[in-house]
């Protein structure tokens, strides 16, 4: 008998619903602060979606009300149809986190601490697994060393190794990447491209904006506490990108001529600089016309360089607008 | 029932035991031989026996008790105060196991250490005094049960504890002392009066004169409340527990 190819099995009717779905979800902690106001939220099954926002935002108050580890004030969540609350052993068992600190225990083996998270999540032993797991993230050669003579990157791969060891089908990482290497950060983001292939979905919080403009495919704002916005990378990009050229001149302007004054041409105040705004997306960006017409008026320019907004100013503009 | 999980947590604490093995048996075993060393046979010898049993003998069971209470509370609260403070505690409040489940675990891993332990100090009291167990089955219902209340009351403890003084400071300030004046040396008959109704509020009497009496068959309380009162213990951890982990007292935010 073949084994199951879940992959040419008919579509479930449940498959498009989301996969988690979160609903008036509200948090105030006893001290009084009040860490989410009715957080509205639905993930797609099989997308990495980026939560971003500043410190203090509560991306991990959200993920911890998730994974359990957060009791909510009110407010329902489900994961793959399960409440989190009142079904919560469907729910978890789904859920794989890896928490933003590093806490891991510091005398057991590398080994030991990841089939510990196996059976803790109620999967029966699968050596052939946790091997698979800990080859994957580099973690084979270590499986026998003691988690406290790891280094910080290595103890990262550990965390993920154990949030992966009960075959989670959503897998949330907090900040996954702060104060890691570039080499380990790479790493990382081809393995979660991985975990997203084989049908993991994928929730990760981050401040780095190049993180969510590199790996994911819908990107929420969060802050203050309140769902600022969600939205698919590239249409927010596009809807709120702009590219900029600077023309740095010979000398000094004191004005523009009259037929070049336009609203996506302006001066600096020294009169040194010219700065034109454009759009990304427009076919006809005017850019040999400018540069024509200049020519025409004998601005010369002796430097140019062009920039492209950022994911980080458009967050930055999103979250400065609302506070 | 998430039996792997129970099962998970049990042989992490356990090989934790395992680990640890010198501080973990060696020492209590070590201190129990002082005791006897002193109590039993250097003072013990110029002692007239209680109840018709020898002053050495006497002490065995309670002795067992002392290292049985101190052994449980402190083995359950760090199990659980260990998770709280490197922060792994966040794999088990995400995992998908109920808090009768992660109990079961912690402290039964707890309790079969201290019954360990027991058995060690049982037979390394055999080397010292000469001794006979009359009610063998009773022996073990009043070890295992004493280990389970006990590894209960150190898991509230290790959930209450935030610092490692808190951790050390019921141990050390209430049990010990209700262990040393429960009767673990003497019995209570040889108090005065008023001071043998006071030692009937100490839980520890009834653990220690129930114990004893399964092994000489004399008991300074009657064995059936000695058995009574170390189930109202157990229960009333049991409703503890149950209350901490409904409201996530010190446990979730």
């Amino acid at each position: 008998m073949k084994p199951l190819d879940h992959s040419r099995m008919p579509e479930s009717p449940g498959a498009s619903a989301p996969i988690i779905s979160v609903s008036g979800l509200s948090k105030t902690y006893a001290s009084g602060f009040q860490a989410l106001r009715s957080i509205d939220l639905e993930i797609r099954r099989g997308e990495i979606f980026a939560l971003l926002g500043p410190n203090g935002a509560g991306k991990t108050t959200l993920i911890s009300i998730i994974c359990g580890i957060v009791n909510p004030s009110t407010g329902t969540v489900t994961a793959d149809g399960h409440d989190i609350v009142g079904d919560y052993r469907p729910a978890r068992t789904k859920i794989g986190l890896v928490p933003q600190e590093l806490t891991t225990d510091a005398f057991e083996s590398v080994w030991a601490t990841v089939s510990f998270s196996r059976g803790l999540f109620g999967k029966p032993a699968n050596p052939a697994y946790i091997e698979k797991i800990l080859k994957d993230l580099s973690l084979w050669e270590k499986k026998d060393t003691k988690i406290m003579a790891l280094s910080g990157g290595m103890k990262r791969r550990v965390m993920i190794a154990k949030a992966l060891s009960h075959e989670p089908k959503i897998l949330f990482l907090d900040e996954p990447t702060a104060g890691v290497d570039v080499e380990l950060r790479r790493d990382m983001w081809n393995m979660v491209r991985g975990l997203r292939e084989s049908g993991v979905t994928i929730i990760l919080t981050t401040h780095y904006i190049e993180e969510a403009e590199e790996m994911a495919d819908r990107i929420g704002v969060i802050n203050k506490g309140e769902i600022v916005l969600v939205e698919d990378k590239h249409t927010l990009m596009q809807k709120l990108g702009k590219k900029q050229l600077t023309l740095h001149l010979q000398s000094p302007l004191t004005a523009l001529p009259p037929d070049l004054q336009s609203e996506h041409l302006q001066l600096s105040a020294d009169g040194a600089d010219l700065v034109y705004t454009f759009d990304t997306q427009s076919e006809e960006t005017g850019i040999a016309t400018l540069l024509r017409r200049l020519n025409e008026h004998g601005i010369d320019f002796k430097d140019l360089r062009t920039s492209e907004s950022s994911l980080e100013d458009i967050f930055v503009s999103l979250v400065r607008g609302r506070s | 029932m998430n039996i792997y999980g129970i099962k998970a947590i049990y042989l992490f604490e356990m090989a934790r035991t395992w680990r640890t093995i010198m501080q973990s048996i060696a020492s209590p075993v070590l201190s129990t031989s002082l005791y006897f060393i002193v109590f039993g046979t250097a003072i013990g010898s110029r002692m007239a026996s209680i109840d018709g049993v020898s002053y050495g003998a006497f002490i065995v069971p309670g002795l067992i008790m002392l290292s049985l209470l101190t052994e449980s509370i402190s083995n359950a609260s760090f199990g659980i105060y260990m998770p709280k403070f490197t922060g792994t505690i966040y794999e088990l409040l995400s995992a998908p196991i109920s808090a009768i489940e992660t109990v079961i675990g912690y402290v039964g891993a707890a309790a079969t250490k201290s019954v360990i332990i027991g058995t060690i100090i049982l037979i390394t009291a055999r080397l010292f005094v000469d001794f006979s167990i009359e009610h063998p089955v009773w022996m073990i219902a009043f070890l295992v049960l004493t280990s389970v209340t006990f590894s209960l009351f150190g898991f509230i403890i290790g959930v209450w504890a935030d610092s490692f003084q808190k951790l050390q400071i019921v141990p050390l300030m209430i049990v010990t002392p209700l262990a040393f004046l429960g009767g673990s040396f003497y019995s209570i008959n040889m108090l005065p009066p008023f001071w043998q109704k006071i030692a009937l509020f100490n839980p520890v009497v009834y653990l220690v004169s129930g114990f004893r009496w399964s092994f000489y068959g004399v008991a300074d309380v009657d064995v059936g409340i000695s058995l009574g009162m170390t189930f109202l213990f157990m229960l009333a951890c049991l409703a503890a527990i149950w209350w901490i982990f409904r409201t996530g007292y010190k446990i979730k935010n």
